[in-house]
């Protein structure tokens, strides 16, 4: 029995059906539903850390609502990604507060340690996601920036290298 | 189970009685802001100096008539700036900036009766005076807490604390005294108008629901604060949500809903905790559910999580946005209170709104005009942000002036700095000038400025910025939040954003300011929602106060406050120049020249003006402008 259930983990026939029951599990929880399917999406982006294309047709077959449909929610809301997106994703706050009080060069700064040329945001090897988000809603703390769920205030050039610095050390230990 | 209002009453008393026998409490505070700054840290550090002397003991325990002290997180205190914040009672000590290692200091301070630890105390920047007690420092001194009253004086995650400071009597009083007729009546009377932005008198919406046939009515709490510069919802979410629930429960009753949701933004995790946490809380004990306090009144609650669309904020956005759509704006008519959610009568209101509900109820209609002006009464939060010295959250009554907020609350600006500038509203808003500091500040007097109170966010402004800059920023934030659905939003955003975008760019030209104006009023008159309504606001009120720096910027191609770099042009002081070489070294195009101890020059066509040399010269001999 233990033989079969390794077989079945291994073959790649098998993949692609077993992916989709993790998103059965999350419909079955939200229910089918139209007011389900932002919640649906967000689970399923959680899980993946972005949407990707068949999961979009899939759901939309079970919920019974046109690809169309799903896909248009998806590309609504700044929060769905269609691309993969880094496991440390950094959103920089670019709201009024930390505008005026210099979210520009604490970006660059991020963006050249990480290593994120022109229109990019994600870096090759998944690591990391940078992106700009208008209020974090922390602005006694301007310049903000939001990695994973962490918040760090009063940001600088120089602080936030050090902290990216110690996510990479972090993860050479962990690899 | 609290099944009857007798129930609630004897626990409040328990529990204030138990609140009230602490002999001291220090309260962290665990908002946002401060839990960026470390606070949790700090917390624990408290603790275990407190219980290395013993002397902690939970509040379960004080119930049991012992007297002790508590150590507990608390919601935001809204001077986040100075954060993480302790308070410390009796005596209502404000502690700043405090550390893990500052625990033992701190909590010797307290046990052993010594004076408060003197370097963790407020120093104002400009006076140098040291205060102790919150309520003396100045940014506390002219506020009037009201709505924010509990934050960072209970634990948010406490339904007990919430009911010992009075909670849920005011809906306790409503479904066991009054007809929903007559609640809608009270909200009315009270002129509470709605505090996410528009300012509509909030009971006139609540009559119109109530007044709407069907049996299914929803209640929807607008928590989609998007505003860039606004976080007043969320430390009410934060720091007090079940001053939120209490709101909309009340409103569920006076319009006739049994079902009520709150949106909230997915960028704010921890108010959508903290609500999931009160909603269960408030359920288990019967606050919220099936037969509240044996009346017979079902009242329950959903949280949904926004997904990142500025345009949800707008009322038939959102509702869209619950139904599982594109956030995008409906037609009115039908109102919401028509035809809302799932084409069910929908109260929607924003959180600093139901969050009033209760205060209306608990003092009455009469006390609650008492405060505020005669045509927008109470007290509005707003966050201070921006070039001031004291930045955070601040609660003031209606009608107070912008000097007093920026100069007595905020302490002036920061360094020294010369002010400019309010922009108040965020990018439904406008600037204010200097010529407004002494307007006293409601929704009526903002309107006529060309502004809006919008959700509340202040954000002050020095001379260094730039106001044409300043629009560009909010233009561009619209442009790319129009939903798409009017052409004259979608597209004339993009427009009126690439005009300015060529003023800062020095690529200005003269028709420009006509053109802008003209598109502005088109934007305006053919766009469905708030979003596209207002979206122009803050390039009309620069036109209007500010002209000579948008033509400085078309005509002369200067930019008086040196803040767009297309438009700088840099040259050396020959007399001030000592020949040092740093500035040529640092240059990254080589475009500075010269001899060793002699002037240098910057040669204007490689330059490209990315200012390093300036922040380089020892003796400030580069110039900007």
């Amino acid at each position: 029995m233990g033989e079969a259930v390794k077989d079945l983990k291994n073959d790649p026939a098998t993949l692609p059906r077993r992916r989709f029951e993790k998103v059965n599990e999350i419909i079955q929880h939200h229910g089918t539903d139209l007011s389900a399917l932002i919640p649906i999406l967000q689970e399923v982006q959680e899980e993946y850390r972005y949407l990707p294309e068949e999961i979009l047709t899939y759901i939309a077959t079970v919920m019974n609502i046109s690809p169309a449909t799903v896909y248009g929610v998806a590309t609504f809301y700044a929060q769905f990604s269609l691309e993969p997106k880094g496991k440390y994703v950094v959103k920089i706050c670019d709201g009024t507060a930390c505008h005026v009080r210099g979210s520009n060069p604490v970006n660059d700064a991020i963006r050249k340690r990480v290593g994120l040329r022109k229109d990019r945001k994600t870096t090759d090897d998944l690591r990391f996601t940078v992106e700009t988000v208008s209020c974090l809603g922390a602005c006694g703390l301007a310049p903000v920036v939001m990695i994973n769920e962490q918040i760090y205030g009063q940001m600088t050039p120089e602080a936030i290298n050090v902290i990216i610095d110690k996510i990479l050390e972090e993860e050479g230990e962990t690899k | 189970m609290i099944d009857s209002r007798t129930k609630l009453d004897s626990l409040q008393s328990v529990w204030k009685a138990g609140y009230d026998k602490e002999k001291a409490r220090i309260l962290i505070c665990a908002g946002t802001g401060c839990i960026a700054n470390g606070s949790l840290k700090v917390y624990e550090a408290i603790k275990a100096e407190v219980e290395k002397r013993n002397a902690y003991v939970t509040v379960e325990m004080l119930l049991e008539g012992k007297e002790g002290t508590s150590v507990v997180t608390s919601g935001c205190h809204g001077f986040c700036e100075m954060g993480p914040l302790v308070r410390v009672e009796p005596g209502g000590i404000l502690y700043t900036r405090v550390k893990p290692e500052d625990a033992a200091d701190l909590v010797a301070a307290l046990m052993e009766g010594k004076e408060p630890v003197d370097r963790l105390l407020y120093r104002h920047p400009v006076t140098g005076a040291v205060y102790a007690e919150e309520h003396e420092i100045p940014f506390y001194h002219n506020q009037e807490r009201t709505v924010l009253g509990n934050c960072g004086v209970i634990d948010p995650e406490e339904l007990r604390e919430y009911i010992a400071k009075g909670g849920y009597q005011a809906l306790a009083k409503v479904i066991t005294e009054m007809k929903p007729a007559e609640v809608c009546q009270e909200i009315l009377k009270s002129g509470l108008r709605g505090r996410g932005g528009g300012g509509f008198p909030t009971g006139r919406k609540w009559e119109a629901t109530l007044m709407s046939p069907g049996d299914k009515k929803y209640v929807v709490c607008n928590g989609d604060e998007g505003d860039p510069g606004a976080f007043m919802d969320r430390s009410v979410m934060e720091g007090d949500p079940h001053k939120v629930l209490e709101g909309m429960a009340i409103a569920g009753f006076a319009v006739g809903a049994d079902e009520g949701y709150i949106y909230v933004r997915a960028e704010y995790p921890l108010a959508i905790q903290r609500l999931k946490k009160a909603v269960k809380e408030a359920l288990d004990n019967g606050l919220l559910g099936n037969n509240i306090l044996g009346t017979g009144f079902n009242f329950k609650i959903k949280i949904k999580e926004g997904a990142g669309a500025f345009v949800c904020g707008e009322e038939t956005a959102l509702i869209a946005s619950i139904e599982g759509e594109r956030g995008m704006p409906r037609p009115k008519p039908p109102f919401p209170a028509q035809s809302g959610l799932w084409g069910k009568p929908t109260l929607i209101n924003n959180v600093e709104t139901f969050a009033n509900v209760p205060i209306v109820i608990n003092r009455g209609a009469e006390a609650f005009r008492s405060i505020g002006t005669e045509k927008s009464p109470g007290t509005k939060t707003f966050a201070l942000t921006g070039q001031v010295a004291n930045t955070g959250l601040i609660e003031v009554p209606m009608g107070i002036t912008l000097r007093e907020i920026v100069f007595d609350i905020g302490g002036g600006l920061r360094d020294g700095k010369q002010f400019k500038a309010v922009q108040i509203g965020g990018p439904s808003g406008g600037c204010l000038t200097e010529k407004h500091l002494d307007m006293p500040l409601d929704f009526d007097s903002l309107l006529s400025a060309g502004a809006m109170i919008g959700s509340g966010g202040l954000v002050v402004m020095d001379q260094k910025t730039c106001m044409v800059e300043v629009a560009r920023y909010f233009m561009n934030f619209t442009q790319n939040e129009s939903c798409g659905k009017c052409v004259p939003c979608r597209e004339g955003t993009k427009r009126l954003l690439e005009i300015l975008e060529r003023a800062v760019n020095g690529e200005g030209r003269a028709e420009d300011v006509e053109i802008l104006e003209d598109l502005a009023e088109a934007v305006k008159d053919g766009s469905l929602c708030g979003l596209g309504k207002t979206a122009p606001n803050p390039v009309l009120t620069m036109l209007k106060y500010f002209k000579d720096e948008y033509i400085a910027h078309v005509i002369d191609k200067k930019c008086p406050s040196g803040e767009c770099k297309a438009l700088a042009a840099y040259a050396i002081d020959p007399e001030l120049c000592k020949g040092c070489t740093k500035c040529s070294k640092v240059c990254p195009v080589s475009a500075i020249s010269g001899e060793v101890r002699n002037p240098f020059v910057i040669d204007p066509e490689k330059c490209i003006k990315c200012g390093a040399c300036v922040s380089t010269c020892p003796f400030k001999a580069i110039k900007e402008g």
